[in-house]
Formats: C-alpha cells, structure tokens, sequence
C-alpha cells in the first residue's frame, strides 16, 4: 500500500555522511519498529538533499520488513486534495477510517500547512488518533516545525512532540561518495580525478550535484576522449570559490586582487565626460578631422556640457562633410582641402563651398543702365522712391520683401534695377546682388534640371546678398519654379538678405500663385507704382529731351505734360518721335510744331515744303528706319573709285 | 610624463620606491615581480652589484592590461640607496607619480631612515613637486625581525610620520605588507586621476 514512493529509494542506495548521519539512523530505526521509537519523525533540510530519498528508503525497508503492513506515503498537497474531494462527496468517514487504520503514514512536504486551518484541524484529530494507537507518522518539511508559519499550536506541539532531525549539506567526501554511487548506478567511467574535482565545487544540494555530473556524462558521452579533470570546471560552469579550489598559487591571487583594487580605483576615479571626450578625440582624429576643439575642452579642469559639445561637434563634421561633396563636385581639387578637415573652420569651409558653388557663373547682377538718379518723382511713384530709398538704406531689415506692383512700362523694372545699383555702390561692391527676370529663372532652372545642376544653380541664388526678381507674375502655373523660388525665398529671407520683386498687379491678384508664396509675398511691403501724374510727365519730358540734346521751350514742356499717358515708355517714344519730326523737318521743337506733330492740325505752315513741296512721307519719321550717321564722306568715295 | 591620457587612453603611474640602503625597496619589487602571471610579465631591470645591491635603479613595468578602457601601465622604480647615488635618485625621482618610502624597521637603522626621508624632501622640492601632495606611503620593512632588534611601528611613527601618511608594515622578502603597500600607494596615486591635476603635467 505505497503509494507514490519511488523503488529507487533506498537506504542501500542513499550515501551516508556526517551531515545526514543522524537521519539516516533514525530513518533506520523508525523502519525496523514503527510506531515504537521516534513518533512522529520530523525531518526537515533544504531542498535536493535527501528528504524525500530518505522517507521512501524507510517506507520501503519497513515493508520490506513486515510487508503486512499498511503504509501510505503521500505528499501534503495530496492529503489535503482528498480531504476536500471527500467532503465534497460527502464521503468524510470513508477517508477517516483509512486514515485513521493506516500503520505508517509518511507526508512529504508539511511546510504547505500554512494558513489551511481546516486541513491543520483534520490532521490534529488524525494525529492524535493515530498516536493513541501507536501508528508511526513521518513528516518532511524543508524548514523545522517552529518555522512553519501559521500553524496551530496544538499541532505544533505534537508535530515539535517526537524526533526532530536535519540533514546537512554533503560535505567535500559524502560528495564523492555521492558521485561515485551515481557512477556506479548509472554505469559512468570517468577519468581519475574528474569526481574529485567536481566534488570540490561547493554545490548547494545534491541535486545540483547530480545535474553537474548528468552535464559531464553528457559531455562525455559527445566527445571522442574521456574528459580529464581541468576540463571539469568549464564544463560545469561554475568558478571555483576559495576553499573548495585547487589552492592556486598564492601568488597569481595577490596580484588578481591588487588589479581589481586598481580597476575599481580607475573606474571611480577616471572622469567620465573626459574619458569620453578622449573617445570621440580617437574616434574623429581617426576619421582624419582635427580635434583641437575636444583638446581643449579635455584640458579644462570641469566638466562642460559633453553632449552639447560632442553632438556639435559632430554636427560640424557632418556639416563639413556636406560641403565638401558640393565643393567637390564643382571641382574636386577643393575636396581635399584642409578647411573641410577642421570642425572649428566650418565658415572657411562654407565661404569656399560656396565660392565654388557661385564661381562659375556669378548671378547677373543690376544693370548699370538703371542708374537712381536717372530716375524721375512724382506723387504717382513717390511712395515707392521712398520705400527703395529706405530699403537701400537698411537692406533687408525694414521692408523684406518689397513687392513694386503697376502697370507696364511706369518704371518697375527701373526702380527695382537701381535699388539694386545703389546696394553695389553703397557696399563699394562687395555685395553680389542677384538680379533676374523670372522669365530667365525658369529657364535656368529647366536648364539646371536638365544638366543636373540644380546644387549649383541654387547655390548660385542663395549666396547673393540681395535678391532682386522682376515679372514676378510669369511664374504663376509654374509649380516647380515656385517650389524653388519659395527656398530660394526662405534662404534670403532668413538670412537677412533683402528680396525686391516686381509684378505687373498686386500679389493677392496673381492666379496660380501658391498661397505660401502669396503669403510670403504679402508679408513685406507692397508699394503700387501708379502712372505717371502732371508733374513726373513733365519732369520726364525735359529729362528725355535733354538726353538728346534738344533744347524745348517751357510751353512745350507743359503741353506735352498735359496729355495723359498710361506708361514712361509712352514719353519716352513720343520725345523720340518729336526729335525725330524736327530733324527732318529740320525745325526747332516749338509748341506749335510739336502739337501739330501730335494732332495732326498744322499751326504753322510746314517748314518741309520750303525744300520739297511734298509731305513728309512719314517713313523718314520713324527713326528706327533712317540712318542717322552716315559714314564719312571720304570713306565712300575711296569705295566707289575701286 | 602624464598620468593619464585621455587622448590615446592611457593611464600610465611612475612609482618610486625610496628609502635607506639596504632597507629592502629592490626586494619589494622582486618580490611583486614573483607574483605577476607569466603572460604579463614583462622584463624587471636591475642593475646590481655582484653583492646585490642597487647600481643605478630597478625598473619593474607592470602592464595591468585595460582597465575601464584605458591601457593601464604601472612602471615601479627603486633608488639606490646608498647615500653617494644622489644625482641618481633625483634623476629617478623626476616624474614620480608616488612614493613609497621604504623605512628600515631595525633599531640601529633609524638615523638612515631619517636621513633619507630628508633626502627624498630635498629632492622633491629640487623637481619643483609640492611634498605635502605628492602621494606618499610609507612602509616599515622588515617586521619579521626578532623584536629586539627592531623599533615598535609606534616609534617608527613618531620618527618618520609626521605628515601621518599611510603606513604599512611588511616584510618584503616573504611578502606579507608588499602588495597592501602598493595598493596603497595606487588608491593614493589614481585618486589623483579626478582630481585634475593629472592630465596636464
């Protein structure tokens, strides 16, 4: 009636030490004569080290020695599994009456008696019943009675009230002992020494002690050759602690713990942040990148900000790095130049990049043509001069962008152009000031895109000081060209750098404008060059006739500033016109003459048909269509005698 | 000569073994010369007499390996004793990251001792090194003696210590108090690697 006990218990098969010596023998004694001796037998150890072998070896050998009788050998857990399972089927006397006949009843595992005050009760009336009648009762527990927490007094005391016994870690011989016994059983040979040596490691349990060996039969049994008895260690895994190891030499310990002293001593003492300076000084001077940056900061006595200083100092090199692939790809001279190598020169390095970008084709700058003085106020475009006065003067800061709006021809392009002159003149010429039509941008651009100069091309923008972009309007529909102005835009703009653009209508009136461009277009000044009133008229007129040299008188000039016209390029033609009517007609430019030149009505008899009775034809009006200046007179004659 | 490099990651210590004649500063060494595993050994260089006693100096370099990161190198240095190697002993002491002062525990000694502890001040200030921040540790050698022989380390105390620097009894020839020396001297020297005073030397 064993149940649950393993055969292989046995006390012929359980190794005898000094530590489970007295256990055994009690064990021994319970076995022969139940009930008679040590009631209950109380045996507690840690775990893996013999408890259960042992309780199976007595309930085996007293079978053995009266095998009529009735043991039952269970595990607390069981026990209290069919408690419940017998009150659950109402069946409580059945399982007391078996209980309460049994001669040798062994529970393995009393500890799990905690807290189950039910369980705790049955046992008391079980134990007391069976001790009234002499029954032995066996118990294990992995720690002693007075430590197993929560249990009824009354039970403490019968379960403390027989012999209470421990088994002890195997020491250094019972290990071998042990070992050798497992070898045997199991059939294992190892080399001599091979047990000695993994005896010597201090396992907590025999369990441990098995497994190990389990680990080197298996290693064994892999390998072509035995294992011999230095292999031991690194099979089982395990570092030898002090007493257990083969006494090393004294003197490789001493100079082991004085290097860990030492290494705990650097480790404390090195600074952090410097050794990781150092780190990064390795790592980028490797890299070819001068560190004289960290340097310096490894000689400073505190800690800076590490990470500030070594994310931006990588942050230069990347930065470096950039530039010199642009660089290089224009000219790859410039790739190995030193600047690109030193984190500290990144401006160097920016000013070359982008001299290399911009080298090849400077962006046009303002025509000299539109000169500011040349240009003429009046109340139609006085705001503007004004404005273009104030930008030139403070460039980029006051009005960025300044956006000239007006019809055509009332001098946009103009003023734009002689902001842009005043800007050289004022730097002395050491501002690039780019100025294009945005017709010319996007064609550059398309010329870019199709060359694969697009870097290039935009570097070439983004380098000039000041920004000029006439026409703006013509890039409306045009997505790319205002994708690449709006970082253009950007570029200037953060950048401080003055934008001027003129447009034949206001900002919010061009269609297929992207609104971030509007927006941005909006956000500067938009100044509207009307056309021009009374006073410019007049002041053009006599400008535009002094530029021909001709000589008007007064009259003149206020006729021709009375009629209303719609553009600057309108005076101007009708001055050419004037000029080139008088020529011909070879008269001065009077009132009467230039009225009946522009209406038509003839104030005066026409000085023409004092030589030719015909009208003019209006052909040698045109001056585009007469020649002017003829050759020297001798030059065509010597051609014509050849 | 830098205690530590940060650049390249070295940390390398020069220290020096002063002390009397005869009071056991090469037997420090070779007696921690015994102890270094044979793969890290590296050459210990003496220049003895043939009545073994110290010519010029010893020279003991000791490769710990790396030690959090850096190659960590302990170059140990004896003087010669003998109070007419002075040039020599200056010329060794120059660039100490430590001292060790070998004191000679044996009664009749102490007058040696004295001297030469005056001497290693004398020295020090001629490098121009500070003497109260110099890492220094001194060791009484020679313990093992029998008792009436030699002075109480009390005594010793009295006589020598007076800036009560650490002190180590030992008995170099067969070990005991070498290495606590100089795992001494070491804590006092690598203290220094925070202190800032190391990198820029």
């Amino acid at each position: 009636m064993m149940a649950h006990s393993d055969a292989r218990y046995r006390f012929d098969n359980f190794v005898v030490g000094s530590g489970n010596r007295l256990a055994v023998a009690a064990s021994r004694a319970v076995a022969e004569s139940p009930g008679s001796t040590y009631n209950p037998l109380f045996i507690y150890s840690g775990s893996g080290l013999g408890k259960t072998h042992l309780v199976g070896a007595l309930g085996h050998l007293a079978l053995e020695l009266q095998p009529e009788l009735r043991i039952i050998y269970l595990s607390l857990d069981e026990f209290v599994e069919q408690l419940h399972a017998s009150i659950s089927a109402g069946e409580t006397e059945a399982f007391k009456k078996r209980y309460h006949t049994v001669d040798l009843l062994i529970l393995d595992d009393v500890q799990f008696l905690t807290g189950q005050r039910e369980t705790q009760s049955e046992m008391l009336r079980l134990f007391t019943a069976l001790q009234g009648s002499g029954r032995q009762i066996v118990m294990t527990s992995d720690r002693p009675p007075s430590e197993i927490a929560d249990v009824d007094e009354r039970l403490l005391t019968r379960l403390a009230g027989g012999l209470i016994v421990d088994i002890g870690a195997p020491d250094y011989e019972t290990r071998i002992a042990i070992l050798r016994s497992k070898c045997e059983e199991r059939g294992l040979h190892f080399r001599t020494g091979v047990i000695e040596e993994l005896a010597r490691v201090e396992f907590a349990n025999v369990r441990e002690l098995q497994g190990a060996l389990n680990r080197l039969a298996a290693y064994q049994a892999l390998g072509q050759q035995s294992l011999g008895a230095p292999d031991v260690r690194m099979i089982v895994g395990v570092q030898g602690t002090s007493s257990m190891t083969i006494p090393m030499p004294k003197s490789s310990g001493e100079f082991q713990s004085f290097l860990s002293d030492v290494a705990v001593a650097v480790a404390q003492h090195v600074e952090g942040w410097k050794a990781r300076i150092g780190e990064a000084i390795a790592y980028w001077g490797g890299e070819g990148y001068r560190t004289a940056l960290l340097e310096r900061a490894l000689q400073q006595s505190i800690s800076p900000d590490v990470d500030e200083l070594i994310a931006g100092y990588s942050a230069s090199v990347d930065h470096l790095k950039t530039l010199e692939q642009r660089a290089s790809s224009v000219d790859a001279a410039l790739g190995a130049n030193e600047v690109f190598r030193d984190p500290e020169r990144v401006d160097e390095a920016e000013q070359l990049a982008e001299r290399a970008m911009a080298g090849h084709t400077p962006p046009v700058g303002p025509s000299p043509a539109f000169a500011r003085d040349a240009f003429e106020v009046g109340s139609s475009n006085e705001m503007a001069v004004r404005v273009a006065d104030m930008v030139v003067a403070d460039p980029g800061r006051k009005y960025n962008p300044l956006v000239l709006h007006g019809s055509s021809g009332v001098g946009k392009t103009h003023l734009a152009n002689a902001i842009g002159n005043e800007l050289l003149n004022l730097s002395g010429g050491a501002m690039t000031v780019s100025c294009v039509g945005a017709q010319t941008f996007i064609d550059e651009l398309i010329e870019a895109i199709q060359e694969g100069t697009l870097e290039r091309w935009r570097a070439r923008y983004r380098a000039a000081d000041a920004l000029i972009m006439d026409d703006v309007h013509f890039i409306a529909g045009k997505e790319r060209t205002q994708d690449e102005l709006f970082h253009v835009f950007n570029a200037c703009y953060d950048a401080g750098k003055q934008i001027i653009l003129t447009s034949d209508r206001p900002p919010r009136e061009l269609g297929d404008l992207e609104e971030r461009l509007r927006s941005r277009f909006d956000g500067g000044l938009v100044v509207e060059i009307g056309q021009p009133d009374r006073e410019l008229r007049g002041k053009l007129y006599a400008r535009h006739f002094a530029l021909r040299e001709r000589s008007t008188t007064e009259d003149v000039l206020e006729y021709l500033a009375d009629r209303s016209v719609t553009s600057v390029r309108e005076i101007i033609g009708t001055v050419h016109r004037v000029c080139a009517a008088a020529d011909v007609a070879g008269e001065a430019i009077t009132l009467s003459f230039v009225r009946g030149e522009l209406e038509g009505v003839s104030a005066a008899p026409a000085p023409v048909r004092t030589r030719s009775d015909e009208r003019v034809d209006p052909f040698f009006l045109d001056d585009e269509k007469i020649v002017w200046d003829w050759p020297d007179v001798t030059a065509r004659l010597i051609e014509e005698i050849r | 000569m830098s205690l530590v490099n940060y650049s390249t990651r070295e940390i390398t210590c020069k220290i020096v073994y002063y002390g009397p004649g005869r009071s056991g500063k090469t037997t420090n060494l070779h007696y921690i010369y015994g102890q270094v595993p044979e793969d890290r050994k590296g050459t210990m260089v003496s220049l003895a007499t043939q009545t073994d006693r110290t010519l010029f100096f010893d020279f003991l370099p000791l490769d710990l390996g790396a030690i959090s990161g850096f190659t960590t190198k302990f170059q140990l240095y004896t003087v010669p004793g003998q109070v007419y190697y002075q040039t020599t002993r200056k010329l060794v002491l120059q660039g100490a990251d430590g001292v060790v002062f070998v004191a000679d525990s044996q009664a009749r000694q102490l007058d040696e001792n004295i001297e030469s502890f005056q001497d290693l001040h004398a020295n020090l200030a001629e490098h121009g090194i500070n003497a109260r921040e110099v890492p220094l540790v001194i060791q009484y050698n020679k313990q093992d003696l029998p008792k009436d022989l030699i002075l109480t380390v009390p005594e010793l105390e009295d006589a020598l210590n007076f800036r009560s620097v650490p002190h180590y009894e030992a008995d170099a020839l067969h070990g005991p108090g070498v290495f606590e020396t100089l795992r001494g001297i070491s804590e006092l020297v690598l203290k220094r690697l925070s202190a800032g005073s190391g990198s820029d030397r």
